[in-house]
């Protein structure tokens, strides 16, 4: 079974596979982003921007503020989550207010994925 | 490359999705396919259906739009009959019980908590008297607004509700304009204060003279969603009433043509308009849309403009007014735009009996009893139900707007309309405004799709996080100064990341510093207009007072931010066609 990602409803949340996984409003840690001069940033995810697929990992950008020093804008590449099993599809979300780092590589999702 | 969601419009969109969802209505939840429920809850809303956020699943928001906010005759009851029957959720509101109507910005009806098995039985009832949720939201023509009072207004130089009503049924369920690359607002006024609020929708029809002749100029390219508010921009075209569908039909073709189908974000034409600039708009709606020849624009009424025009003059439609035929309208102020069920009976009931039995919405989420009898007024202001819906409301409740936030929406970030309902008692109690301060708009929105407006009030909220204490809190970026009238303004950000409990002690040394430095009768967006950032932001600081926010927490990770057991695995969602959870696949 292919993993099917896409954000929808204006960037509200992130579908894997058909189910909603990942939302909006949430404060995310960033570290050595370059998002902003706060290390790490305090970043609010206020809308998906774009949505892949990096085998198992199911990776976004997500546009939104630094809530310590007000930076606005799109971060990189950053992975929301995991699909380890393709044929069951189920979706292991990342805690998002544990530390990540943004990627600038990424291979854009499609249907075909 | 066409998004997913435009290959799902190519696949099923319009008025054919209408079969599919009757089939799914008879046979329940669980016969949408799982592998297909993006898709569907997207061809959905041109139904007006809306899924609700994470925690609410197998729930949906109804959209239902009434062209210029006009409820005619018998349709009320009927409105109120589907909220009482069909949307009541398993959780109540603590301050509005657990049914009620929401008036919208864009003068429709949003009704929460219906369930799909539920929908034939609903559009039966609305269709009985002439309602429809067709195209309240998706990808085409949206419910066309104006001035609310359209017909019946000494200020009119065109009745504009004939106009509104001709675009409403040409351009519902018409194919060749049903799947549009994003959603088409369009707004249609005829009176001189500039009420329809044409400046922030994508096609404005206002009123303007040519050779004598009453018609429309022609405006294109406004919005305010996505921190990317623009002004919509004159394309010197004017057109006389008989001719305003054929440039609808030309404009909206235009857009069906041209609007960028490979990026949702990119989609609105107002970003088309950024790229042509107004003088291509023209040429292009000319040479390849239109078969006659486009006049240039006529003289307009713009210099005229006193609605949200930052003084006293109309900053709605609230309170009594006389109509051109001898009666009058009653304009009630409905706080935050939301109305218990039985009160929705009772307006049904008292239009009725002193009027017409016409109700129409504004787009401040009030609501206008019309053709009030002159010789029965004063029996009608003593109608108990004014006491709740004031036609003269304290300033603060008067101006109070709000979105719907996380109670139901998946991009909002805060909570909204019970905060604001908070706000506004708070600030009525606590908080005087400088004398001759009569109209003051405070307009909350939980996220930047700006569907409160904000970018139009006196103070503009829009919803954030920060920190407090180190735990993150709900917080609003705070603007100043907007307006429209007949130099449009939007709203300068000022204080930004401000919890959500220091925002009324914001406002009231906000006010406190108005009153101490303005210059005589200047007004607040005259205030604001003559300082720059630094001194705006010197004004006034954020501060806890005693008003008290129970929602200062993440209300989005809550399956419904009332409830008593709040938690996101203890959301019944998915439910049967009897509130029942559904079992679980785990």
């Amino acid at each position: 079974m292919t993993t099917d990602v896409h954000q929808l409803d204006d960037g509200a949340w992130i579908s894997v596979n058909d189910s909603r996984e990942v939302n909006v409003s949430d404060l995310w840690l960033l570290a050595e982003s370059e998002f902003c001069r706060c290390e790490p940033t305090d970043f609010l995810a206020e809308g998906f921007v774009d949505t892949g697929v990096d085998p198992p990992n199911i990776q976004a950008r997500i546009a939104g503020r630094c809530i310590a020093c007000g930076t606005e804008g799109v971060t990189d590449w950053l992975t929301v989550g995991r699909v380890i099993d393709p044929e069951s599809g189920e979706f292991y979300g990342v805690v998002h207010d544990s530390v990540h780092i943004p990627e600038k590589r990424h291979r854009l999702a499609d249907p075909e994925q | 490359m066409p998004t997913k969601v435009e290959n799902w419009k190519d696949e099923v969109y319009g008025n054919e999705i209408r079969d599919r969802l009757m089939e799914f209505a008879e046979e329940g939840w669980d016969a949408i396919p799982e592998d297909e429920h993006d898709a569907w809850f997207e061809r959905f809303k041109w139904w007006g259906l809306y899924h609700q956020r994470s925690g609410q699943e197998s729930y949906f928001m109804m959209r239902i739009g009434t062209p210029n906010g006009v409820i005619e005759p018998g349709q009320l009851e009927v409105i109120a009959e589907v909220a009482d029957k069909y949307a009541r959720g398993p959780e109540e509101n603590p301050e509005f019980g657990d049914a009620y109507c929401d008036w919208t910005t864009r003068q429709s009806i949003q009704l929460h908590w219906i369930k799909i098995e539920d929908v034939p039985e609903i559009f039966e009832l609305l269709e009985s008297v002439g309602l429809s949720t067709q195209q309240a939201c998706g990808d085409s023509w949206r419910n066309i607004v104006g001035c609310p009072v359209a017909g019946k207004d000494k200020h009119e130089h065109i009745d504009a509700w004939p106009i509104a009503e001709d675009l409403h049924e040409t351009f519902k369920g018409d194919d060749d304009y049903a799947n549009l690359p994003r959603k088409w607002k369009v707004s249609v006024t005829g009176c001189d204060q500039g009420c329809g609020q044409g400046d922030i929708n994508d096609l404005a029809y206002e009123p303007a003279e040519k050779d004598g002749e009453l018609g429309f100029n022609v405006r294109v390219g406004g919005g305010l969603s996505r921190k990317e508010p623009r002004l919509a921009r004159d394309i010197d075209v004017w057109v006389p009433p008989e001719k305003a569908a054929d440039i609808g039909h030309g404009m909206s073709a235009l857009f069906r043509e041209y609007g960028d189908r490979d990026d949702r974000f990119n989609a609105r034409i107002k970003f088309l308009m950024d790229e042509w600039g107004p003088e291509k708009m023209r040429s292009v709606l000319q040479e390849e849309f239109v078969d006659f020849e486009l006049p240039r624009a006529g003289e307009d009424m713009r210099d005229q403009y006193t609605y949200n025009a930052g003084g006293n003059e109309h900053g709605d439609h609230v309170g009594v007014h006389e109509q051109p035929d001898g009666n009058y309208y009653v304009g009630l102020n409905v706080l935050v735009g939301r109305m218990g069920v039985d009160d929705v009976y009772e307006l049904a009931e008292i239009a009725e009996e002193y009027g017409s039995g016409e109700v129409r919405l504004t787009q401040r989420q009030n609501v206008i009893v019309t053709d009030v009898d002159s010789d029965r007024l004063d029996a009608f202001l003593d109608e108990p139900l004014l006491d709740d819906y004031s036609p003269d409301p304290h300033p603060f409740m008067r101006g109070s707007i709000a979105c719907t936030g996380t109670e139901f929406c998946s991009l909002s970030i805060v909570e909204t309309k019970n905060r604001q309902v908070r706000y506004a008692r708070w600030l009525k109690d606590n908080v005087s405004l400088p004398g001759g301060v009569e109209d003051f708009h405070i307009h909350l929105s939980g996220c930047t799709a700006s569907c409160a407006q904000p970018q139009i009030a006196d103070i503009s909220l829009r919803g954030m996080k920060t920190r407090k204490d180190g735990e993150p809190v709900e917080a609003f970026d705070i603007g100043l100064g907007g307006g429209l009238g007949e130099n449009p303004q939007f709203a300068d950000w000022v204080e930004m990341r401000v919890a959500a409990d220091e925002v009324p002690g914001y406002i009231e040394n906000l006010l406190d510093a108005f009153e101490a430095e303005r210059e005589g009768d200047e007004t607040f967006r005259e205030f604001v207009a003559d300082r720059d950032e630094e001194a705006l932001q010197s004004l006034a600081d954020p501060e806890e007072t005693s008003y008290d926010d129970p929602y200062l927490g993440n209300t989005k990770m809550t399956w419904y931010p009332y409830a008593e057991d709040s938690d996101m695995q203890s959301s019944p969602a998915p439910t049967d066609a009897n509130d029942e959870p559904l079992p679980s696949d785990d």
